[in-house]
């Protein structure tokens, strides 16, 4: 018979879960504890009063029916009232229950501690370990208040039994840990440091725990433990196999308690008294003896134990970092574990070195293990011993063996699991760096990184070579030969690609001389794999093309050939159409001393911290956002990370690469350099005054802004007469608009971006974007002199009504826009309701201290807030049909003002918003368009038929809209574009 | 220190759940998956230890059963696998011949045998004999 015999004592409990484990659906077995639950209750509910038998037995079955993952909602009282029972049995489910269904009620926290109280006040121990394992398991604040003062008064007590001190010390340690303030140290402290003599080694097992934790907070209060545990550790240490007897396992006397002692001693520095560290330079020394000694058993947790022991006397060894002797026994006797049988042994054999290596003592040591560590990175079958395999060739590297252990990383990396493989990547990428001798090796390494694990190199590592590579001028030529060389391969990793144009545009005029690598070949090995890359680097390649054109000008006609390709003039990407632009125009206006002086190589980067260092200490910090993130590294695997040199020869010796690693960690800009110098040219060349002084120029973004739409020098815009010179207007009278602002008006009915309006001192771009009612439109104000404009102030007014049709909300713009630079106003538009006059714009400054006034009307109509409707032929005529009021239709008949060309009236019909309808009109010849417009309050179906007529050079259009207004207005509007 | 103690089967089924933090039950769910996940997928060619999230496992398993403490980084690997171990010889004592079906029956008794060994997260008791000689002088309590 077993001694504990299935649900013994509670057979309604055993039954119950057998009931669940028969079960052969989840709808079962929830079914059968809906069951359940429901006679618990009704037990609970009765008016018959439970023995305590029975309610321990309900209790009992809700705690395991919480277990299998469902809620459970009452029952705690029942549970709360076993805890007064005087009998174990019942008071340990009543604890039971209360430890894993921990409630913050308030009223039962109050019994609970009751409870608790009595128990603790009963002087019988198994009772009194009960209360304190519950403490101990729920570790609450309102427990801390109840408790913190007595535990340690219990842990102390001279006639407390040995178990009761045990759970005492660890409860106590828990409610230190939840809440350090309610534990109070006092004089009680000093007898808790003589735990660690106490006969009972449970006790002493359990104090240094408590004693390893506050001696972190204390250092001083507690030092009068150093001695205490080492004569512990030496007692344990030299004693024979047998003399502990419970407490030894397997034949190791007492390893839990050694591990315990051997960190207690890692909170401390090496013992000052010269008798004590004598004592303890033994103990570490028998613990390395014995680890050669014969097992006294084969079996795995003799030598588990024997080496746990080890293992934490190599840590305080390490820690201590102040015995060369014993570091390179540590390191031989890790040695011998590199290649012993058992994984775990290997494990953690290197991870143990690799803070070894980090020793001035054990690194040399450490080293001849390199090549027992190269092949475990080739051959173990965990990936996690790899991983530590890789770890510690990382701490052994110093300049020595750094090309051996680079390229077996580099091996390495081509099988390397994919977990792993960022991580090498960096580690690879930092040693290349820091102990490069000759910077030709390290580019290869780093093309090499980007060859065999591309998809692992991170821009951190890449923006490095460049980095470097612009730093110094003596690898630049090789740089550019090997980065051409390696664009050869048939398929080259997108990052290769990205480095390759970087270098090439910098460099490449350095290994033109040779015919195979000339300035028409390195465009065209660029240009070819321009189509399959991303759009970020098609943006990078387009900086190296203008590049090339201040480098090799022959090699001008052919990119100003692609520059000007509609694939690029017209790209669907911003940032593409803009450089195409920008560097077509930079091409064909700037003068080459221009071109040279805006794309000269880069300057060096300045100095600062290594990114990609910065990079691998982000990896390997805590992650973010989950529970377990308190938990903390230890400081030896931090160390290894932040990558400290590991030898102080290395260190002594100032090396430029040394230097080097600390170069800046910021990035190249995203958008390269040449563009920036483009923005600031831009302004210059439509400047009529004098250059702007670039530091005053805008910022590249802005410039770029601004040339979406390049000014078309023939249009009339550039014909406005100067302002009128009146004195300084109020603040809310604004004058009339000008007499150009109908028509300037006219131009954006069918479109959205352009410029608004320019004079000599003054352009005005627009860029707007309309969606159902809502609309955002950016204004970008160009000083065209070379003067401060000062008060400049931009607003916009609503005549009339239009405020209740027309909500728009603009932002503030600085009061001063320097000569040459653009400022940008964000506003925000809100169709409320049809309206028929556009909201007027303000603007007001003052140039070289005569005020300037101007006022256009803002580009926004109508039918901006169109959303265009298809429909088919015969729905088109219903509703046609159904609009037929006269007021509801608007027709006009007027001759063309332009070329009548059917692609551009549809396109001019489709930027006016509707939808055009094809198949509908009987007469191809003629248009037809529905849309609605879209109002906060309402919405207006619009239908529209534009019939031209070439003979006669007339149109007839006709508007059919719910709205008589807006049927006209429409008209109006549209009427003007053709 | 000790973050939690899970006996989990193959199968994912938990048989033991003892925390020494404060997690939520979802969070308390999710550990529980992830574990069987990082776990179940090792054999014996690889160590008993596995990073997890910032800390580690440590793991053993007896027939179909998964062992599992999780523990501080710069915890002993060793001292708790024989913890482990120790902990399996006095369930294999108490229950004389221990299955997987005395932990679901007297799964309230099993909680008691941690408490008597692991508390606030520590090694309280290493000694097999006065462990069992505590449980069964509880065991003959009423």
């Amino acid at each position: 018979m077993p001694a504990v015999s299935k649900g013994d004592g509670m057979r309604g409990l055993a039954v119950f879960i057998s009931d669940i484990r028969n079960c052969k659906s989840k709808e079962a077995e929830i079914k059968r504890i809906n069951k359940e639950l429901a006679n618990i209750r009704s037990k609970f509910k009765g008016d018959k009063a439970l023995d305590g038998y029975s309610k321990k037995k309900y209790v009992c079955k809700l705690l395991f029916i919480f277990l299998l993952g469902h809620d459970i909602d009452f029952g705690h009282m029942e549970a709360v009232n076993l805890l007064s029972s005087n009998k174990y049995t019942e008071k340990q489910i009543g604890y039971l229950f209360i430890s894993v269904l921990v409630n913050s009620n308030s009223e039962l926290i109050r019994l609970i501690n009751n409870a608790i109280k009595n128990d603790l006040a009963s002087r019988n121990p198994t009772f009194m370990c009960l209360a304190l394992h519950c403490i101990a398991n729920v570790g609450s604040r309102e427990m801390g208040e109840a408790f913190a003062a007595d535990i340690p008064r219990i842990l102390v007590a001279g006639d407390s039994m040995d178990s009761v001190k045990q759970s005492a010390a660890l409860c106590l340690l828990r409610l230190y840990k939840a809440s350090p303030d309610l534990v109070p140290m006092g004089e009680w402290t000093a007898r808790v440091v003589h735990l660690l003599n106490d006969q009972h080694m449970g006790v002493v097992t359990a104090a240094v725990s408590l004693i390893t934790c506050l001696c972190k907070k204390n250092p001083d209060d507690f030092k009068t433990c150093i001695s205490l545990a080492v004569s512990r550790l030496s007692r344990i240490v030299s004693s024979a196999s047998t003399d502990l007897q419970d407490y030894t396992y397997y034949f190791v006397p007492a390893p839990w308690l050694s591990v315990k002692l051997l960190r207690l001693l890692q909170c401390y520095p090496p013992p000052e008294d010269a008798a004590v560290k004598g004592r303890l330079v033994e103990c570490l020394e028998t613990v390395l003896n014995k680890a050669q000694e014969p097992p006294k058993s084969k079996k795995v947790q003799h030598s588990n134990a024997k080496n746990a022991i080890l293992f934490e006397t190599i840590s305080l060894i390490i820690h201590y970092d102040s015995e060369p002797n014993l570091l390179v026994r540590a390191c031989n006797q890790l040695g011998q574990f590199l290649q012993h049988r058992e994984t775990n042994l290997r494990y953690l054999a290197l991870e143990s070195m690799c803070t070894l290596a980090s020793s001035e003592f054990s690194h040399e040591a450490v080293k001849t293990h390199i090549d027992t560590v190269i092949n475990a990175l080739k051959t173990e079958r965990d990936v996690s011993v790899r991983q530590r395999a890789a770890d510690l060739l990382y701490a052994m590297c110093d300049r020595s063996n750094a090309k051996q252990i680079v390229s077996e990383m580099l091996r390495y990396l081509e099988t390397a699991d994919y977990a792993i493989r960022e991580e090498i990547v960096l580690k690879v990428a930092i040693l290349a760096e820091k102990y490069a001798v000759d910077y030709s090796w390290y580019v290869d390494t780093i093309l090499n990184l980007i060859r065999i694990a591309g998809d692992y190199v991170s821009e951190e590592v890449w923006y490095r070579v460049l980095q470097i590579v612009t730093n110094r001028d003596d690898v630049q030529g090789y740089a550019a030969k090997t980065v051409f060389e390696a664009l050869q391969a048939p398929a080259c990793h997108e990052n290769m690609v990205k480095v390759g144009g970087y270098i090439l545009g910098e460099f490449g005029n350095l290994i033109a001389g040779d015919p195979r690598s000339s300035p028409p070949v390195q465009f065209s090995l660029l240009h070819s794999k321009f189509h399959l890359c991303s759009v970020a680097t098609r943006a990078l390649l387009l900086s190296t093309y203008i590049k090339f054109i201040n480098l090799f000008p022959e090699t001008k006609a052919t990119i100003q050939g692609v520059l000007r390709a509609g694939s690029q003039l017209r790209n669907a990407d911003v940032e593409l159409q803009q450089r195409a632009v920008e560097y077509l125009t930079l091409s064909s206006v700037a003068s080459t001393d221009v071109l040279a002086t805006v794309l000269e190589e880069m300057p060096p980067f300045p100095e600062r911290e290594s990114s990609i260092l910065a990079k691998l200490k982000r990896k390997k910090g805590p992650g973010a956002g989950s529970a377990l993130d308190d938990g903390r590294r230890d400081a030896s695997s931090n160390d290894i990370n932040g990558g400290v040199e590991p030898t102080p020869s290395t260190v002594s010796t100032p090396s430029p690469s040394a230097d080097l690693l600390g170069l800046r960690a910021a990035p190249p800009p995203a958008a390269p350099p040449a563009t920036s110098g483009a923005g600031n040219l831009l302004v210059d060349v439509f400047s009529d005054g004098p250059a702007a002084q670039p530091s005053l120029g805008p910022t590249p973004e802005e410039a770029f802004l601004s040339e979406l739409e390049p000014p078309a020098p023939e249009s009339p815009m550039a014909l406005l007469a100067d302002p009128a010179p009146a004195a300084d207007p109020g603040p809310e009278d604004i004058g009339p608009p000008i007499p150009e602002a109908d028509e300037l008006l006219n131009k954006f009915v069918c479109k959205n971006n352009g410029v608004l309006f320019e004079n000599q001192l003054l352009q005005i771009g627009v860029k707007s974007e309309f969606r159902q009612n809502l609309g955002r439109m950016y204004l970008f104000y160009g000083n065209k002199t070379s003067v401060q404009f000062q008060n400049f102030s931009p607003t916009v007014v609503h005549p009339g009504d239009l405020q209740t049709q027309l909500a728009v909300q603009t932002k503030r713009v600085a009061a001063q826009v320097d000569g040459g630079a653009q400022v940008q106003q964000v506003l925000n538009i809100e169709c409320l309701r049809d309206f028929l006059t556009p909201p007027l714009l303000s603007v007001r400054f003052r140039y070289g201290g005569a005020p300037q006034a101007l006022t256009l009307k803002l580009p926004v109509t109508i039918n901006k807030f169109f959303q265009p409707t298809e429909m088919a032929a015969q729905d088109f005529f219903q509703r046609w049909k159904q609009l037929s009021l006269p007021q509801q239709e608007a027709q006009k008949i007027f001759k063309a003002n332009h070329p009548m060309d059917a692609e551009v009236t549809k396109a001019k019909l489709l930027g006016f918003g509707s939808a055009l309808l094809d198949n509908v009109d009987p007469n191809p010849e003629n248009f037809v368009g529905a849309g609605i417009i879209q109002t906060k309050a309402l919405q207006v179906g619009c239908l529209l038929r534009l019939e031209p007529n070439a003979q006669a050079q007339m149109y007839r259009l006709t508007l059919r809209t719910s709205k008589e207004p807006v049927s006209r207005h429409l008209c109006e509007l549209l009427a003007q574009q053709f | 220190m000790i973050r939690f103690i899970l006996i989990q089967n193959r199968a994912g089924k938990t048989r033991l759940a003892k925390w020494y933090m404060q997690f939520d039950d979802d969070e308390k769910q999710k550990l529980i998956e992830e574990v069987h996940a990082v776990v179940t997928v090792r054999d014996a060619k690889h160590t008993n230890f596995v990073e997890f999230r910032n800390f580690k496992i440590i793991y053993r398993r007896y027939a179909g059963l998964y062992f599992c403490i999780c523990v501080d980084v710069s915890d002993n690997n060793l001292a708790y696998l024989e913890a482990i171990h120790n902990f399996v010889e006095v369930l294999n004592e108490y229950f004389h011949n221990v299955c997987e079906l005395d932990l679901v029956f007297n799964f309230y008794k099993v909680y008691t045998v941690v408490d008597e060994m692991f508390l606030a997260g520590e090694i309280r008791e290493t000694s097999q004999t006065k462990v069992l000689k505590q449980l069964l002088m509880l065991q003959s309590l009423e």
